[in-house]
Order: C-alpha cells, then sequence, then structure tokens
C-alpha cells in the first residue's frame, strides 16, 4: 500500500482501523519531504522532534480511545500567517523571522481537535500578498507539475505540498483568490467558505474585511471533512457567524437534478485563456449531463472587482502591519538613533517590496482628502457588486466559472508587472468583496499538461450547494491524478533534483 | 481704554469607564498591578489577535449619553485612528469618528452669572494607551501595557463656556452625573477625569472665533483655572502686541504656572481614521435603550426634593450629602437601618467630613459600611458609649472599617453602668481631692468639673458623663 496516495480521509479511516500508524503516516511526509522537499520547498518550518512528539501522543490517545475525531493521527500542514503556540510563525516576512507566539489560531485548535497532526508551516508571499509565493522572504516554492512555474499564492506553499504529496491536507488563507488559486494552478481542491464560518482568531491579518481560512486537498471530501472540522463560532472573533449547518459532509452526495447554474459570459472575454476557457466550458458540461440547468447570464461590475480589491485590502493591510514595529516582537534593526529612525529603519529592512507598495497604496488611500475619492468609493463598489452576486443567485443556485485566466505562470513572470499580476485575480477577488462561499478544483489540463481549475460559487452560507456540485462533477470526472502519476509530467530543472 | 475680551473655552472630557474588564478583551482593569500581569493577546496588540466589544462600555456610555440629553446613535461603529507610538501596541487607537454614539446634547450649569446649558457635541467611545517607563540608569524605555485597552469616553463640548467658573461648574456637573451613574469614580489626580481645555479670545461682541489653543495636562480643578487664566492672559497679550495666536498644542505646567507649545496644527498628523473591520457595527436596539433609560438613578436635583419631603435636616445637609452619590447612598442606606436620619447627617456632616479634608480623600474614597455606622449610632443611642469614645470608634471605623460593636467589646470600652463601681470611684475622688471639695462646698460651682474630670480618668473614660455628675452632687 502506497500511504502518499492516500486521502485524508483515506488514511484517517486506515488509522482507525489500525491498519496504519500515526508514525507510518508521519514517516511517509518525512520521506517525501526528504525526496522534494529541496526542489519545491513548499515549508518555512518543520519542527521533526516536536512532530514525532506530538505524534506518540496522538497515537497514545487513538489507543486508549479519547480521539476518535475525523482527522485523528492525519498529518496536516497550516499556512505560516496561522499562528501555533510555540512554533515560529513568520508570514513569510522578515520582519517576523523570530515570532513564535504565545497561542494557536482558532482554526489550527479546532483541526487539532479534530484529531489531526500539524506537520509544518507552509510558505507563502509575505502576508499573503501575492498570487506566485515568490515574494517570500524565505525563497519561492515551486510547482509540483513544473517546477519552473510558480504555485500561485498566497497559499502556494500549502496548495504545492498538497499536489507534492508532503502532507495530506493544508489548511490556507483566502483574501483574494489565495486558496482557490494555487489549488487550481497545483491540480489539488480549495474552498473558500462563507465570511464568518471560521474564527480568524489568530490569523494574521492581511485584508480583515475579506480573510478567510479554509482547506486544501487532495479531493472535494477532505475539504468537507476539514471545513467541517474547523468551522466554529467564536466569541474571540466579533466577526465570526453562529451556524447551525456546518455538517458540510452530509453534502457529500452526487445529486445536482436540476440545479441551476449560472455562467457568467462576462468571465469568458479576452484575457482568458483559451485553454482553460475550453476546460472549464466543458466541466459545465459535465454537469448539465448530471441534470443541472446551466445558463449564461450577465453578472456585471466584473471589471470594477479589481481595483476595488485592491483599494480595500491594501487600505486595511496599511493599518494592520502598523504592528510590525520592532518594538514588541519581530525584527528590530540593529543601529539607529531615536524611535522614529528605528521604525522607519526596522519596517525599511523587515518588509519586502510588494508589502511595502501595498503599504504605500492603502495609506494613500485612507489619507486625508483622499478618503472619499477612493477608500470610500471602493466600499461602494463592493456594496454594488454584492448587490450583483444578490440578483444572480436569485435566479441560480451556483455561479461557474474559471478560477484564473491562465495556468500557472513561469516563476519570475509575474512580479516585473504587479497591476498583471493584479487582474489575474479578476475571477476570485468578487467573492472576497461579496464575503461568498467557493470552491477551485481541477477540471482539466492545458496544452503543456498544466491544471486547470474549475471555480463554483455559492450564496452565502450555501457550501453545502457548492460541495455538493463539486462532488459530483468531482465523481464525474474520474481520478484527476497527481504530479507524480503520469510519467514525464515532472518537469525536473537542470541541477535541480530534488 | 484697552479692549475687552471675551474667552470662549470648550472641553474634551476624557473618563476611563468603570469596568471590570477592558474594553476589547477580558483582562482586568484593575489599577496597580505589577507591569504587564493584566494583558493578554489582545491588548498587547499581538500578530492575529482580535478585538471584542464589552457590551458594559456601550451600556455606561449610553447611559452617560441619555444623562447628558444626548441623541443615541443607533447604529454605531468603531474607527481605527492611525498612529505610531510605543504604548499604543497596534500603532492604532480603536475610537470612534464618524458614527459616535451620542450626539447633540448638553448639561444646564450654574455659576454667580446665573444659569445657563452647555451643549454636547458628541461623546464617544475609545481605549486607552499603556504607560512609557523611560529607565534613566539603564537608558531605556520600557513600556507597561496594563492600562492599555482601559475603556473611555470622550466628550466634547460645544465652545459655550466663557469662564473658568462656567468650565469648573460645567466639570463638576458632569462628574456628578457620571459618579451617580456609577460609570465612574472620576478620580483628576488619578486620571480617571481628564480636560483638555480648548480656548480662543475675541474682542467682546465679536461674531466669529479667535484662534484657539488646546492645553493639556491638567490634573486638578486648581490647574484647570490657573491654566484658562494664564491662557487667556497669554492670547491677549500677543493680540494687543499685534500678533497672532498660533493653532497649537500646549501643555501646562502647574509648578512653573505657565505652558509651552507641544506641536502646531502644521505638524498636526494624518491619522487615516476608517472603520475598523475587526469590529462588527453596534445596533441599540429599543429594547435595550429603554432598559438603560429604567436604570438611570435618581439625580441630584430629584434627590434632593424628596430628602426635603422626607428627612427633617437641614437644606445645607442636603446639598452637601447629595453632591457625592457615595454620600448619599450610605446616608439613605444608614437611615433604613437606624431610622435616625438627623444622627446619620451629624455622623456625615462633622466627623466624616473632617476627616476626609484632613486626610485629603473623596468621598468616593469612604470605606466604613452603613451597618457599621448604624452600630455606632446604636451604641450612643443606648449610651453604652459615651461622645468621646464614639469619636475614638468613628476614627477606627473610617480608617479600617471595623464592627464597632465588636470593637468596643473587644477593647472594653463600655461605659460602666454598675453605679456601685462608679459611687467607689466618685468617693476615692472626693476623697483624694479635699481642696476641691471645699471649694465646691464654698460655693464654687466649677470646682465640679475638675473632680467629674477625675473620676472620668479613673474610670478611664468609660463613665457617662451625667451620671458622674449626679453621684458628685449627692455625696457632697
Amino acid at each position: 500500500m502506497d500511504l502518499r496516495k492516500l486521502t485524508a480521509a483515506g488514511l484517517a479511516a486506515k488509522i482507525k482501523a489500525k491498519e496504519v500508524s500515526v508514525m507510518q503516516a508521519v514517516q511517509t511526509v518525512f520521506d517525501v519531504m526528504e525526496e522534494w522537499e529541496g526542489l519545491y520547498h513548499c515549508y518555512v518550518t518543520v519542527d521533526r522532534e516536536a512532530v514525532l512528539r506530538k505524534a506518540e501522543e496522538i497515537q497514545r490517545c487513538i489507543g486508549s480511545g479519547e480521539l476518535t475525531g475525523p482527522l485523528a493521527g492525519v498529518p496536516v500542514a497550516v499556512k505560516d500567517n496561522l499562528c501555533t503556540k510555540g512554533l515560529l510563525t513568520t508570514c513569510s516576512s522578515k520582519i517576523l523571522g523570530n515570532f513564535i507566539p504565545t497561542y494557536t489560531a482558532e482554526a489550527v485548535r479546532n483541526l487539532e481537535k479534530a484529531g489531526a497532526l500539524v506537520i509544518g508551516k507552509t510558505n507563502m508571499d509575505e502576508f499573503a500578498m501575492g498570487s506566485t509565493t515568490e515574494t517570500s522572504a524565505y525563497g519561492v516554492t515551486r510547482n509540483p507539475w513544473d517546477a519552473d512555474r510558480v504555485p500561485g499564492g498566497s497559499s502556494g506553499g500549502s496548495a504545492a505540498a498538497v499536489a507534492a504529496e508532503e502532507c495530506f491536507a493544508a489548511l490556507g488563507s483566502d483574501t483574494g483568490g489565495s486558496i482557490r488559486q494555487p489549488a487550481s494552478f497545483c491540480g489539488v481542491v480549495g474552498m473558500k467558505p462563507t465570511y464568518g464560518t471560521v474564527s480568524r482568531y489568530g490569523l494574521i491579518a492581511y485584508g480583515s474585511s475579506l480573510d478567510q481560512i479554509g482547506p486544501i486537498a487532495k479531493d472535494v471530501t477532505d475539504c468537507a471533512v476539514l471545513l467541517e472540522a474547523i468551522a466554529s463560532h467564536d466569541e474571540k472573533d466579533s466577526t465570526s457567524v453562529p451556524r447551525k449547518d456546518t455538517d458540510f459532509t452530509s453534502a457529500l452526495t452526487e445529486d445536482v437534478q436540476g440545479m441551476r447554474i449560472g455562467i457568467p459570459r462576462d468571465y469568458f472575454g479576452s484575457g482568458l485563456d483559451a485553454d482553460v476557457a475550453e476546460a472549464v466550458r466543458g466541466a459545465a458540461g459535465v454537469l448539465a449531463e448530471k441534470g443541472a440547468v446551466v445558463e449564461e447570464f450577465d453578472l456585471s461590475l466584473v471589471e470594477y472587482a479589481v481595483p476595488a480589491y485592491y483599494t480595500i485590502a491594501a487600505a486595511e493591510a496599511s493599518s494592520n502591519l502598523e504592528r510590525f514595529d520592532g518594538i514588541k516582537y519581530g525584527y528590530r534593526t540593529g543601529e539607529y538613533a531615536g524611535l522614529h529612525h528605528m521604525y522607519k529603519k526596522s519596517r525599511s529592512e523587515g518588509f519586502g517590496a510588494e508589502v511595502k507598495r501595498r503599504i504605500m497604496l492603502g495609506s494613500f488611500v485612507l489619507s486625508s482628502g483622499y478618503y472619499d475619492a477612493y477608500y470610500l468609493k471602493a466600499l461602494k463598489v463592493k456594496a454594488l457588486i454584492k448587490k450583483a452576486f444578490d440578483r444572480a443567485f436569485s435566479n441560480y443556485d451556483l455561479i461557474l466559472g474559471p478560477v484564473a485566466p491562465t495556468t500557472a505562470p513561469k516563476l519570475g513572470e509575474s512580479l516585473t508587472d504587479p497591476v498583471k499580476m493584479y487582474l489575474g485575480d479578476i475571477y476570485t477577488i468578487a467573492v472576497n468583496l461579496a464575503g461568498l462561499p467557493a470552491v477551485s478544483l481541477p477540471c482539466g489540463k492545458d496544452a503543456a499538461g498544466l491544471p486547470v481549475g474549475l471555480q463554483l460559487i455559492g450564496d452565502c452560507f450555501q457550501e453545502k450547494t457548492v460541495i455538493r456540485a463539486a462532488y459530483t462533477y468531482e465523481k464525474a470526472r474520474g481520478e484527476f491524478g497527481t504530479p507524480f502519476a503520469e510519467s514525464g509530467s515532472v518537469t525536473v530543472p537542470e541541477g535541480k533534483e530534488g | 481704554m484697552a479692549k475687552q475680551y471675551e474667552t470662549v473655552i470648550g472641553l474634551e472630557v476624557h473618563v476611563e469607564l468603570a469596568t471590570k474588564t477592558k474594553i476589547f478583551c477580558g483582562c482586568s482593569t484593575a489599577f496597580g498591578g505589577a507591569p504587564n500581569t493584566h494583558t493578554c493577546p489582545v491588548c498587547t496588540g499581538m500578530p492575529g489577535s482580535l478585538p471584542v466589544l464589552n457590551k458594559k462600555v456601550l451600556e455606561y456610555a449610553v447611559a452617560v449619553g441619555l444623562a447628558t440629553n444626548c441623541t443615541i446613535t443607533r447604529y454605531c461603529k468603531f474607527d481605527r485612528k492611525n498612529y505610531f507610538y510605543p504604548d499604543n501596541p497596534q500603532n492604532y487607537q480603536i475610537s470612534q469618528l464618524y458614527l459616535p454614539i451620542c450626539r447633540d446634547g448638553g448639561v444646564e450649569i450654574e455659576t454667580a452669572a446665573g444659569k445657563k446649558t452647555v451643549g454636547i457635541h458628541e461623546i464617544h467611545m475609545e481605549e486607552d494607551a499603556g504607560k512609557l517607563i523611560h529607565d534613566e540608569w539603564e537608558d531605556c524605555s520600557l513600556v507597561d501595557y496594563n492600562r492599555s485597552g482601559v475603556p473611555l469616553i470622550e466628550i466634547v463640548s460645544e465652545p459655550d463656556m466663557r469662564s473658568a467658573e462656567e468650565v469648573i461648574a460645567y466639570l463638576e456637573k458632569l462628574r456628578m452625573m457620571i459618579q451617580y451613574l456609577g460609570a465612574s469614580d472620576c478620580k483628576l489626580q488619578e486620571g480617571s477625569m481628564r480636560a483638555d481645555v480648548n480656548l480662543s479670545v475675541r474682542e467682546a461682541g465679536a461674531a466669529g472665533f479667535g484662534t484657539r489653543t488646546e492645553m493639556k495636562n491638567l490634573n486638578s480643578f486648581r490647574a484647570i483655572t490657573n491654566a484658562i487664566e494664564g491662557e487667556r492672559e497669554r492670547q491677549i497679550e500677543l493680540l494687543e502686541a499685534g500678533k497672532k495666536v498660533v493653532q497649537e498644542t500646549r501643555r501646562w505646567d502647574d509648578a512653573k504656572g505657565e505652558s509651552y507649545a507641544m506641536r502646531s496644527k502644521e505638524d498636526a498628523q494624518d491619522y487615516r481614521y476608517f472603520p475598523d473591520p475587526d469590529l462588527v457595527p453596534v445596533a441599540v436596539s429599543d429594547e435595550w435603550l429603554a432598559q438603560i433609560k429604567a436604570a438611570q438613578p435618581e439625580f441630584r436635583t430629584e434627590k434632593m426634593a424628596r430628602y426635603q419631603a422626607e428627612y427633617d435636616i437641614p437644606d445645607y445637609d442636603i446639598e452637601i450629602i447629595t453632591a457625592s452619590k457615595r454620600m448619599a447612598d450610605l446616608f439613605e442606606e444608614t437611615v433604613k437601618l437606624c431610622g435616625q436620619p438627623k444622627k446619620v447627617s451629624n455622623w456625615l456632616m462633622g466627623e466624616t467630613l473632617r476627616l476626609l479634608k484632613e486626610k485629603g480623600m473623596e468621598p468616593e474614597d469612604i470605606r466604613f459600611s452603613p451597618e457599621h455606622l448604624a452600630g455606632l449610632i446604636r451604641l450612643t443611642d443606648e449610651k453604652a458609649i459615651n461622645s468621646t469614645v464614639a469619636k475614638e470608634v468613628f476614627e477606627m471605623m473610617f480608617e479600617e472599617d471595623i464592627d464597632p460593636e465588636k470593637y468596643v467589646e473587644e477593647k472594653g470600652l463600655k461605659t460602666v453602668s454598675d453605679e456601685g463601681a462608679l459611687r467607689r470611684a466618685v468617693e476615692d475622688v472626693i476623697s483624694a481631692n479635699p481642696k476641691s471639695v471645699e471649694d465646691y462646698r464654698n460655693g464654687k460651682e466649677k470646682a465640679i468639673g475638675f473632680l467629674v474630670g477625675q473620676t472620668m480618668k479613673a474610670m478611664k473614660g468609660k463613665a457617662e458623663p451625667g451620671m458622674v455628675n449626679r453621684l458628685l452632687k449627692e455625696l457632697l
């Protein structure tokens, strides 16, 4: 039995049945890391000794019957912007290069309550700002389907770790597509829940009104299992919503009979790669065959989502990142003359270029005299976009479209033109502005053999509709495969053998 | 003749609310803990922490707004005020700019010049900052975040005051109302009430306002009065010399009796206010507002009227007692226990005020309980102790809130009512003081006073003077 190929739910069942030990599962992950981590660099931190100790403890608790959770013993990776008590949490930034939290994020605690074993902290774009994981202060992560390409971002480390089988599932965070886009680029499944479903307590904030934590996994079932585990009403997060319908695994049924699915015509205009368009339309056809009613419609306002998003997210980020000043924790410059010089130097040296760009952008749109013209206007656009979705969901149960205009670009291609990179978020961003749930799952490959993602968007609190459609499609599609399954698809650049 | 000038004053008053826990986390607001012991990830601005509003803060703010005739904002939000300073762990303060909880109110004040209403522009909620401690020895600065996140309300008045007298009347009125509400103890010295004075002068009769300055660091009513007088003079001098008043923030040095400029308007920071996305907007429901309204206490004016109707005590006593909620509560509760308003009032007006003044304390600092004051009154009623002993016992009560009945018992301070013992003491005094006895018998009435004193001394004060007097006369 090749443990690497197991899904999280599959592994949990085998551990429960005592066919596999927690230690074997951990060893499997460590073996894969041994082989591939040097090349892909999915992780910022893996504390092997602590993981082994924890594995023994979990095994003991499973043995004694104390631990019966749905993920008991399953090694899971966590994005490095989620606080983990006693374990380095860097946000892939130099400014938090020495930051060890005193508490664990609520979502991670929930995951651990379900029995999962945190195997390590995954690489990301610095403070989740980026779409390629290239803005990390700790080096790039490579796409397991083609190591010359980016894994997407900002949760690129989590998506690549799942694709590379360096964990069985992972947590990411999604502010403008940061779960769905890397999942799409890496040929795995990623889900962003409705805003307020998963507590943000312990998630180092980027754009607070848009940030949500969600799962990245090998299939739709694992996504549902993880989301069910991490969703909770948390009194420590006032934006957390009390919900009684978080039994997401109950929606794992093959049934889209009569489901009304709308495809925004606006999503298939210029800029969308032909291979991507074809794969997505193909997926829509599959759902239609399964009994869904698929129609095209005009969503409108699509071109306004990107500017509104980059105004709101940057504004919130400029304030959220003020606390990183070298006073209380994190990086402090070596030499300075006085308080303000220390602030300036610590922050200039501690933050990377993309983070500084967004802090400046955010500070500008909030500054006196510009607030109304930029920030307030962006909030109005956000409200209008929400209305456009409300209209759409009065006609449809689900909206179907691409995740990103292209498949994974080559390393180094994106950062030179930030506006172009920002436009790559066009299909994912509106979902965050409207607070909606959405999933990204593989629906085909382009001519180069790179995965293409299908995005299914639900109305607020309708994760179950999203999961039901995604599960139905996944069953109809059949095995998607992994970078390793098809011989020859793993492209290793010269001199970089794993 | 020199020009006549009018002073125009508006106040920004910060009041620390009397909640048990901080505004956005569960940490204690208690004063004086070891540095950074009343802290958590939220009030130290740790990455990933989130604020959650303490509902009691909102309740107090609404209560103060209702008491000051404000319109309550039914859908209110918090905003971030962004500025870098180490006492502010997030480098933004959570405050309210766009939708403050209360607006457009006012309170009536009375001065020698008569009654007038001082308008209240708004009241908003915000968090306090930590405290910086500069260590000269180690040449470093340390931060204590115990105060970080302590809830404040800021009451912003309209520029309606014209003199220091009006300012003090306004502050006293606010303080009394807030104390009556139990929303704060409002101690200026300890900083639980802080006032910044915005002041400008203009020629009498002018329609527009002059350029104003803002004065900070005013820790007592006296400092406020001095600062107002000083700033008025400074501004008039500038104008008389043909110079301009600069809009700036100034710091008052009460020891030197002068102020100096801290920062001018040109240096004013852009705080980049925007709604805090971590806090959901707060809706004040009709039901809740009605509850807070119903729970408003009886304020001073109503209380005075009721005292006049209910208790047979002088108007002067009523005025003093109702000036402090603590004093009024103590009065009413003690009267409820012993049924003797006049006696209770005497203890409060006499010994209590004397000791408060002597020790430089506020009525809010009183420690003794109504039960114990009632107990003391019972002891004197029963003539179990005389008035000298009663005053001694009261001092102990004032210091440590001892139980007077237990204390008198333990210390053996009870008046000796055993006539036999007293008679023996009187006989001893008579035989030991033949000179005074003779003087008395020769018609020197005053000599008996000395004999009474000697007897009291022999009884260690535990005798009832009237009884001693009667026995002496009888035996002589």
